[in-house]
């Protein structure tokens, strides 16, 4: 087993007045697909930036291939680790293939434009993500799922070991959840390392294969799946009471939780 | 493959076959339509001096041909010593405004931006009216419409400067107080200013004009815009990745705050040049860029070389308005204004707000 990610002992404030959480340790092996689930303003995002290294540790450190995320150049990190954020416009309409293409910046020179090569590469994350009809299309007036699939397949093009998601299925319909969850279910099983914050509980039963529960207080419980999603811990994270169900619908065992409340 | 598919697939080469050759014309009609009215400018004017004289002018001084002088040597100097040198300085000023515009219009993610927005243009006047008040000779009110340009710049720039970092919001609100405190300052100027001789000075001079351009003044600007120029140009692709937002430029491995900078040190050179030789030329930069994005597409890659084209060709045409719709030369800056923002208004109208 390659381990991809280990936070040690890691800590974040935004100020002096206390940290958002505290000796956080949670390692990541290859090939998994990481859930990090947590109430608003549990720092689920902060930690997404503070392995991205947009965000500095108060203390402890973050490696990545066993390597201090700080000793990282921007370019260096981009090749490494590709991130999807929650919703992203651009002021411009860039045609999708060229916000695709956008990918290769790490592999280009402070005056290098992207070359024939990096096209024809963009183009073919787009058709195997099934999206190629998009290409000529303006990023601008795709629907936001669509928009959704043209930034993975951006992040495709940046060759990273590691991708993160920073809630990519928050605004979406279930339509479009689905289509962004099947893509990254299919990345995460072809050996993709796959880190993902969410608000949706029942998305880690479909797709992931560890999580994480942050609560207040940088409380942390992690591990498999199934050791992770109880009720008793999905009800301490979000101070809610959460029921977990089990259906059987076709051949398939389902699970899903839902607050208790009303 | 299947028969409909191949035809289909024929369809859309043969449409990106004409589609190609739609955009060769096109640039072939940019490329050459700045040098064309550099050419026609030489022709033009009110001292007039017949055609051929002008070809047989030209001829002796740049194709080494030897034409027997039939014309006064006034006529010489008129045509290489005033037009051209004027249509030179036009070509330039128009290129390099209107690409500072784009750059500055990608890297502020925001398609109405121009490129005086850090302050470079109330710096500028401020230090051209200490100029003109304190009596200093062109050269020097020049200079100090320079120094004060990027005086303006600088001090914009590090009131943004928070963290490490100059968020776009800081810059754009940085710009506006730097803006508002230069042009308090030149009021300032303006209101001590005697109203006989140097208070007119000041109005005229910002107004704008390319009148008094000479070759001397064309060979001290062109090194700073033409080296600014190299550098957005080389930088345009990266301009797509920047106007992505800062956010994503550095996920994508950009160090956004280094091309932040070095753009913003290439487009104050350009800036506080073109405002010390030629004045406040307004709405060029705003508007040069907007219309191209509608001919060329939003890629900053063919979108920069588009600016710098009709940018060249838009200034050389307006500034030959000046020179022969009245009498007396009409103010640049006025015109670029009177055209700029009717076009500006008529884009906003047919793009719908602009930019998607």
């Amino acid at each position: 087993m390659i381990t991809k990610l280990k936070i040690e002992n890691a800590s974040f404030g935004y100020n002096e007045h206390g940290n958002v959480w505290e000796n956080i340790n949670i390692q990541v092996n290859q090939g998994e697909c990481f859930f990090l689930l947590g109430p608003n303003g549990s720092g689920k995002t902060t930690l997404l930036n503070c392995i991205n290294n947009s965000l500095p540790l108060n203390t402890g450190s973050i490696y990545i291939n066993g390597k201090d995320v700080k000793t990282f150049s921007i370019t260096e990190l981009a090749r490494t680790i590709g991130i999807v954020y929650q919703e992203h416009t651009a002021p411009f309409p860039y045609s999708s293939l060229e916000v695709v293409r956008m990918g290769r910046t790490p592999y280009l020179g402070m005056f290098e434009s992207p070359s024939q090569r990096d096209t024809d590469l963009a183009y073919s994350i787009m058709e195997q993500l099934g999206i190629a009809h998009l290409a000529n299309k303006s990023y601008t007036h795709i629907s936001g799922g669509e928009r959704q699939l043209v930034l993975i397949a951006r992040t495709l093009c940046q060759e990273p070991e590691i991708i993160l998601f920073d809630e990519p299925t928050s605004h979406l319909d279930f339509k479009n959840q689905a289509l962004i969850l099947e893509t990254i279910k299919k990345l995460s099983e072809n050996g993709m390392t796959i880190i993902m914050s969410s608000h949706f509980p029942n998305h880690v039963w479909k797709v992931g294969t560890h999580a994480a529960l942050l609560g207040f207080n940088g409380m942390v419980v992690q591990g498999l799946v199934n050791d992770v999603m109880t009720e008793a811990h999905l009800t301490n994270t979000y101070g809610v009471d959460v029921k977990i169900y089990q259906a059987n619908s076709g051949m398939n065992e389902k699970k899903f939780c839902e607050p208790n409340f009303i | 493959m299947e028969v409909s598919e191949r035809i289909a697939a024929n369809k859309v080469m043969q449409k990106e076959n004409i589609e190609e050759k739609q955009s060769r014309l096109k640039w072939a009609v940019m490329l050459i339509s700045p040098i064309f009215l550099i050419i026609l400018t030489l022709f033009l004017g009110r001292y007039s001096i017949p055609p051929s004289q002008v070809v047989q002018i030209l001829g002796n001084k740049f194709l080494g041909l030897n034409f027997e002088p039939t014309w006064t040597s006034s006529a010489e100097t008129v045509i290489l010593q005033v037009r051209l040198p004027r249509a030179i300085m036009a070509a330039l000023v128009g290129a390099s405004l209107s690409m500072s515009g784009a750059a500055f219009q990608g890297m502020f993610q925001n398609p109405l931006v121009s490129p005086f927005i850090l302050g470079v243009s109330a710096g500028a006047s401020f230090g051209a009216a200490a100029g003109l008040v304190l009596e200093l000779p062109a050269l020097g009110v020049q200079a100090l419409a320079f120094i004060f340009g990027i005086i303006a710049v600088g001090i914009a720039y590090f009131l943004a400067r928070i963290y490490k970092s100059t968020p776009i919001l800081m810059l754009v609100l940085s710009g506006m107080v730097v803006s508002t405190f230069f042009q308090a300052l030149l009021s300032m100027v303006k209101f001590i200013a005697d109203d006989e001789e140097k208070l007119p000075a000041i109005t005229f001079w910002l107004m704008g004009s390319l009148g008094s351009i000479e070759v001397k003044d064309l060979a001290i600007a062109v090194t700073p815009i033409s080296l600014s120029m190299i550098i957005l140009y080389l930088l345009r692709w990266k301009l797509n990745v920047l106007s992505m937002g800062d956010r994503e430029a550095r996920s994508l491995g950009v160090n956004n705050e280094l091309i932040k900078t070095i753009i913003i040190l290439s487009t104050t050179l350009i800036t506080s040049t073109v405002v010390a030789f030629s004045g406040i030329i307004g709405w060029v930069g705003q508007v040069i860029p907007h219309f191209c994005r509608m001919i060329v597409g939003p890629d900053h890659k063919v979108l920069i070389p588009a600016t710098m084209l009709i940018g060249a060709a838009y200034l050389i045409l307006i500034d030959n308005f000046c020179r022969l719709i009245t009498a007396n030369e009409i103010p640049i800056g006025i015109l670029t204004s009177i055209v700029g923002a009717p076009v500006f208004a008529y884009l906003l109208r047919k793009t719908k707000g602009g930019w998607n």
